[in-house]
C-alpha cells in the first residue's frame, strides 16, 4: 500500500515536473535571460570604472555554460524537485486519506495538493518571492536562505495546524464555519510572522520592474502547474487503483489475479 | 496499464482501507522525508549559504532551476 503510493507519488511528480518544465522554458527562461543581460551590463559598467567589483563573480569564467544551465541543469533541477515533492506528497496523502472527511482518493489528493501549494509555495512567496539573477545581495545569502526555509517550515506547520483545528471545530460548528475559522486563524498566524520577520530586499537600482514582475509570475505559474498536475494525476491514478482492488473483491466482475 | 499500483499478491483478499494506519505510514514517511529533503537540499541550497562539496559547480548547474523554483540563489 505505502510502497505503491510512494512510487506513484514520485512518478506523478516526475510527470508534473515535465509539464512545469514547459512553462519554465516558455515563460521563465526569457526573464532569466533579461536579468542576466542586465547583470552583465552592470558588471561591464562597473568594470569600466574600477578594476573589478567585489561580490558576485557571476561574470567570471563560466563553470557551467548558459546552454547547460538552461537545458540539462534546469531539467535536472525540475525533475529532482518534482520527484522529491511527489514522494513527500504521497506521504501527506496517506495521512490525509480517510482522515479529512469522507472524501475519495481524487478529492483527497486535490486538497492535499492545494494545501501543499499554499504551505510550501504561497506562504514563502508572499514574503520572500523568487528573485531573478542580479536581484539579491550575495552577502546576505546566508540570512535569506535561513529565512526562506523558515518560511517554508512555517507554511507546513501552519497548514497542518489549520487542518487539525478545522477537524476539531467541525462537530460543533459544521464544515463551512469550521473551515472559515481555521483559515482565519491560519491567516492571522502567517500575517503576524510576516510582520515580525525582516525583509532583506536588494533589488538592484535600475533593474526593470517588468522583468521582476514577469519572472515572479512565471515562477508562480511553474509551481501552479507542478502542484495541479501532481494532485490531479496522483488522484486519478490512485482512484483507479483503489477501484481495481475493489473489483477483485467481487469475483463475478473479474477473477482474482486476472485484473492486471 | 503500466502502473503496478495494485499489489499483485492475491493471496490475501486485498481491500481498500478506510485509512492507512499511522504505524504503516511512519517508516515510509521517514524514508521519504530523508530522501526528499536531501534531494531538495542539493537542488535548492548546496553551495549557496552552505556547502557539502567545495566549488560552485552544483550551484551553477542548478542555477536556473533555483531561481525559477523560488530558492534564494545568490
Amino acid at each position: 500500500m505505502m510502497r505503491s503510493l510512494l512510487i506513484r507519488g514520485m512518478l506523478a511528480g516526475l510527470a508534473a515536473a515535465a509539464l512545469a518544465l514547459v512553462i519554465a522554458w516558455i515563460y521563465g527562461e526569457p526573464q532569466v535571460g533579461h536579468a542576466i543581460a542586465f547583470e552583465e551590463a552592470q558588471a561591464a559598467a562597473s568594470q569600466a570604472q574600477t578594476h573589478h567589483h567585489g561580490g558576485g563573480g557571476a561574470a567570471e569564467s563560466e563553470v557551467v555554460s548558459r546552454t547547460v544551465q538552461k537545458t540539462t541543469g534546469l531539467i535536472t533541477a525540475m525533475v529532482v524537485y518534482g520527484v522529491a515533492v511527489g514522494g513527500l506528497f504521497a506521504i501527506a496523502f496517506a495521512f490525509a486519506y480517510g482522515r479529512i472527511g469522507t472524501l475519495g482518493a481524487r478529492a483527497t489528493a486535490g486538497l492535499v495538493a492545494l494545501g501543499g501549494f499554499v504551505a510550501v509555495v504561497v506562504v514563502p512567496f508572499l514574503k520572500y518571492p523568487p528573485t531573478p539573477p542580479a536581484v539579491g545581495n550575495p552577502d546576505t545569502i546566508g540570512g535569506r536562505t535561513a529565512l526562506y526555509f523558515g518560511m517554508v517550515a512555517l507554511g507546513v506547520l501552519a497548514t497542518t495546524a489549520a487542518v487539525i483545528v478545522q477537524r476539531r471545530l467541525l462537530p460543533r460548528f459544521g464544515t463551512w464555519n469550521a473551515t472559515i475559522a481555521a483559515t482565519v486563524g491560519f491567516a492571522v498566524v502567517v500575517g503576524i510572522v510576516y510582520r515580525l520577520t525582516p525583509k532583506p530586499d536588494a533589488v538592484a537600482e535600475g533593474f526593470p520592474a517588468t522583468v521582476l514582475w514577469d519572472f515572479r509570475i512565471a515562477s508562480l505559474g511553474i509551481q501552479v502547474v507542478l502542484w495541479a498536475t501532481l494532485g490531479l494525476l496522483f488522484g486519478a491514478l490512485t482512484e483507479r487503483a483503489f477501484q481495481r482492488v475493489r473489483s477483485t473483491q467481487s469475483p463475478h466482475i473479474s477473477p482474482p489475479g486476472g485484473t492486471r | 496499464m503500466a502502473q503496478p499500483a495494485v499489489p499483485s499478491t492475491q493471496v490475501q483478499q486485498p481491500t481498500v482501507p478506510l485509512r492507512v494506519p499511522v504505524r504503516e505510514i511512519l517508516p515510509w514517511a521517514v524514508f521519504a522525508a530523508v530522501l526528499g529533503l536531501v534531494l531538495l537540499y542539493f537542488i535548492g541550497a548546496e553551495q549557496g549559504a552552505t556547502s557539502v562539496f567545495s566549488g560552485t559547480w552544483v550551484h551553477e548547474f542548478t542555477h536556473d532551476g533555483r531561481h525559477l523554483l523560488g530558492f534564494p540563489c545568490h
